[in-house]
């Protein structure tokens, strides 16, 4: 819903500001109310992108907006600094350095410990901003007599005072806000961002440093809010104390629930209904205190049943009724493995070599062992591959495949051992930097991001290896990235799925899936891939297609594959190398393999007996 | 301004504490530990315990009554609230649970100050631990001495249930590892229930035992649940041990710090919890891989 026209929500969002005085009034909103809506609002922007966005639950934004907040009321009241919009920026800057630094630890840990974390924050902050730093805050009295902005234009000046007066300043702040919260979204990092929130370990795993990135929305919440909390001082002419309450973390974080997260508008719609029912149950209906409980359990209803808050819920309901469910493609899905005679893509070029010169083997793997406490996964595997080699790797269920393609992929350490790619030593570096280096994998069980198209999935992967595993260009639009739309259509006519581009993944069918999972490790040109049984779980017919997709994919590139289907592997394979038990029981041609005894006896004989398909 | 006595008060104070924050973070955690659900509601859980102990000492002037009431009612708000609404949530995300919680707890603290309006109420302690106690060095409050060994063997029993009973074994399994449990043929939704019930009771029971030192408020639980919090980041998640020790070093933390200055506890509890963080991210007792 974010990407149409181009500026359409821009403009709409202006013509809703504008709009707003002339017709709010008539529905019974006080210029106040609105304007706190709107300092909500601002407040909710960062705090989506945080939740929304990237799926980070804080529970403690009220740190940096009670921060910037008193940070600007400071300036304004007692160290006599005279230019209020001067001094919103410079509390925004200190609510944004308050989150890098909170950020590095809050983001040492993800999911609830993130959520505890953060409000044992908030709390903290409380506490100082009453006690030890109450010379500054004014403690449990606030900071009164914040002024209102006025700017001299030399021939004129105008002062914002209050009311719809001062509405017009908060609303400009709200659509700037708007605007800058637009092109983040949008941007690279935006993309990355919804990455994280959908699987965080694949985000890892196709290049991307999370970690940076999390903290870079971390920060960007925090700015918002220290903005938003500035605004308030002005918009009140006092800076209360409770700004930094855990209610008030609360508060938004239901706001934007209710509203609905990830959609930017959430939080401003739910600061609607918040203000605008507390002030019908409180006076309207004359129910008092009891006002806080009936918005209880609304909320708790709309989290039940309505996940997408009121503008999800709207969203479904225009979906409805325009009858736009996409039923036609599913169907043409089943034809759709079958019939694809369109001439082959040409090649995808790997990415390039960083030592041209060196000539040795690309991927040599020596004493490779893991243990788990007194289980032996892998035990001294020697291993070696070839530039532009193609091999195979069999062996019983449990003779540790997987385990060797994650240490070999730097997804796990190893225990003893050294593994080096292309003459470098690439022992216990990270799987983010691995992959930037040109080694990736796919996973044996799809590991995608379920939430998004198809064409979003490959783009994640893609901007890996097109901007490096961090890069803050948050402002930049995501078509402006170059190659990217070559590399991402190019991987989409490879993997088969240029039909099915615009498909939410969670629609897609079985093989799809698994062609896709394919997809996101090749759009990340690596010169080594490694294929984690890319055939488990197919029809006959979409093996066939798959051994044909896997054969025209290693034109120009290194591959090795892990598969049970040996009809498949053997045909498509230069060599094969055999596990049993933690190690390499022998290495071959497909036709030694075949004709070797001892690994028959693998599969066939002794107690490890289990008959590949 | 710190004297040996003072201090020793407050080090008494700090175990009290410390005994209820570690009962209160044990349901916490085996809760989250077994079900994978952060039940943000727990601060709610204590709260209620409390009143609901307080609702049943207005009637009997029982204090024992008052406990067994306040322990058995929260048992069975945490049986209802699993099976009408969490259960729909173990397959959502963790947000989702996180916000449901939330939300619930907030419903739960408004609803107790419709009824019970914002005043603080009296749970007077019983009368044979009124009074003070002459520990020869110093007079200290008896009920005090008397919450620390309540607590304890509240706390043995939790230990008993967990670690000699066959659902103990089922739950601390589950822990570990719950698909592998839920393969094994054991009806999980069924421990989950009993689980639930049996971690909001820890914080009901804390919740009516500590009502004779503090006075009862609807937001009593708020506090409770971040310090809660702070215990189960120190302690590591899902460890019952963990819950005991974590609680006790908050609990002397704050007591400590309060005696200085009041303003600091939290900032010294925040600061022990991030040493913890960068030396253990697991916990002090914390096992890897478990969020």
């Amino acid at each position: 819903m974010l990407k149409q026209r181009p500026f359409l929500i821009e403009t709409l969002t202006a013509i809703g500001l504008i709009a707003a005085p002339f017709v709010l009034p008539h529905l019974g909103f006080a210029p106040n109310t609105v304007n706190r809506i709107l300092v909500w609002g601002l407040f909710g922007l960062g705090f989506d992108i945080l939740f929304g966005f990237t799926g980070l639950l804080s529970f403690g934004q009220s740190a940096f907006y009670g921060t910037g907040g008193f940070v600007a009321a400071y300036l304004l009241t007692r160290a006599g600094f005279g230019n209020v919009l001067g001094a919103l920026i410079i509390g925004m800057i200190a609510a944004a350095a308050t989150g890098y630094l909170i950020g590095l630890i809050a983001l040492r840990r993800t999911g609830i410990y993130f959520a505890m974390i953060t409000v044992a924050i908030a709390e903290v902050f409380f506490f100082v901003e009453f006690n030890p730093l109450s010379d500054f805050t004014g403690g449990e009295n606030g900071l009164p007599g914040v002024p209102t902005p006025s700017f001299d234009l030399g021939f004129t000046s105008i002062h914002f005072t209050n009311g719809w007066s001062l509405y017009q300043f908060i609303a400009l702040c709200y659509f700037i806000g708007v605007i800058i919260a637009l092109r983040i979204v949008r941007s690279p990092v935006g993309a990355i961002l919804s990455a994280i929130r959908d699987n965080p370990l694949r985000a890892t795993a196709v290049g991307h440093n999370i970690h940076g990135y999390k903290l870079t929305a971390f920060v960007i919440a925090a700015a918002y809010a220290g903005f938003a909390g500035g605004l308030l001082g002005v918009l009140q002419a006092f800076m209360p104390p409770d700004a930094f309450t855990f209610d008030t973390s609360g508060q938004l974080v239901m706001q934007t629930a209710i509203g609905g997260r990830g959609t930017l508008f959430g939080p401003l719609v739910g600061a609607t209904v918040w203000l605008f029912l507390q002030d019908f149950l409180q006076s309207a209906l004359g129910l008092g205190a009891a006002w806080k409980l009936v918005l209880g359990v609304v909320f708790v209803l709309l989290v039940c049943f309505l996940r997408g808050g009121i503008i999800g819920g709207i969203a479904d309901l225009y979906r409805l009724a325009s009858g736009k469910r996409r039923r036609t493609e599913a169907e043409t899905e089943a034809e759709d493995a079958g019939a694809t005679q369109q001439p082959a893509p040409a090649p995808m070029q790997a990415k390039e070599v960083e030592h041209p010169a060196y000539s040795g083997p690309i991927l040599k793997a020596t004493g490779l062992t893991k243990r788990y406490g007194g289980l032996v996964a892998n035990s001294d595997i020697d291993f070696s591959v070839n530039q532009g080699e193609l091999r195979g790797i069999i062996g019983p269920n449990g003779a540790g495949k997987s385990t060797f393609f994650k240490m070999l992929t730097c997804e796990i350490a190893p225990t003893s051992g050294q593994i080096v790619f292309e003459g470098r030593d690439i022992t216990g570096l990270k799987v983010t930097e691995v992959c930037q280096l040109g080694l990736t994998k796919s996973y044996q069980v799809n590991q995608l991001f379920t939430g998004l198209t198809v064409r979003q999935n490959l783009t994640i992967a893609a901007l890996a290896e097109l901007r490096g595993k961090f890069r803050l260009d948050l402002f930049r639009k995501l078509s402006s990235v170059k190659g990217l739309t070559e590399q991402v259509e190019h991987t989409l006519a490879l993997v088969n799925l240029a039909r099915r581009a615009d498909t939410p993944v969670s629609e897609l069918a079985y093989g799809e899936k698994r062609r896709l999972e394919i997809g996101l490790a090749l759009a990340t040109s690596p010169r080594l891939l490694l294929l984690d049984e890319p055939l488990a779980g197919m029809s006959p017919r979409e093996r066939v297609e798959t051994v044909k997709l896997l054969k025209s994919i290693a034109r120009g590139r290194t591959m090795i594959i892990i598969d049970h289907d040996m009809d498949s592997l053997f045909e498509l394979v230069e060599r094969v190398t055999v596990l049993q038990e933690g190690r390499v029981l022998v290495s071959g041609t497909p036709e030694e393999i075949k004709t070797n005894t001892a690994v028959q006896e693998a599969y066939l004989g002794g107690v490890h007996g289990e008959i590949a398909a | 301004m710190i004297s040996w006595p003072n201090l020793v008060s407050q080090l008494f104070n700090g175990l009290a504490l410390g005994a209820l924050l570690a009962l209160i973070s044990s349901g916490l955690t085996i809760i989250y530990g077994t079900l994978g659900v952060l039940n943000l509601a727990h601060g709610a859980m204590f709260m209620i315990g409390g009143y609901a102990g307080f609702v049943a000492y207005q009637y009997t002037e029982s204090f024992i009554i008052a406990v067994i009431a306040g322990s058995l009612f929260v048992m069975l708000l945490g049986v209802a609230m699993e099976r009408l609404i969490i259960r729909h949530f173990y397959h959502r995300p963790h947000e989702d649970q996180l916000l449901v919680t939330f939300g619930l707890g907030i419903c739960f603290v408004e609803l107790v100050r419709l009824i019970f309006s914002s005043q603080s109420q009296l749970v007077p302690p019983p009368a044979l631990f009124q009074g003070i106690t002459n520990l020869g060095f110093m007079f200290y409050p008896t009920y005090r001495l008397a919450v620390v060994g309540i607590v304890a063997v509240a706390l043995g029993a939790l230990f008993l249930v967990l670690y000699r009973t066959r659902l103990g074994m089922i739950v601390r399994a589950g822990i570990e590892d719950s698909v592998m449990v839920d393969s094994l043929g054991i009806n999980v939704y069924r421990v989950f229930m009993i689980v639930f019930g049996i971690g909001a009771m820890a914080a009901g029971f804390a919740g009516i035992v500590n009502a004779p030192v503090v006075s009862l408020t609807p937001g009593i639980g708020d506090d409770i649940l971040v310090q809660t919090f702070v215990v189960v980041v120190i302690g590591g998640v899902g460890s019952f041990p963990g819950a005991i020790l974590g609680g006790l070093i908050a609990g002397e933390i704050i007591s400590v710090t309060s005696m200085f200055n009041p303003g600091y506890a939290y900032v010294m509890l925040f600061a022990a919890m991030t040493l913890v963080l960068v030396v253990r991210p697991h916990g002090l007792l914390g096992v890897q891989g478990r969020e």
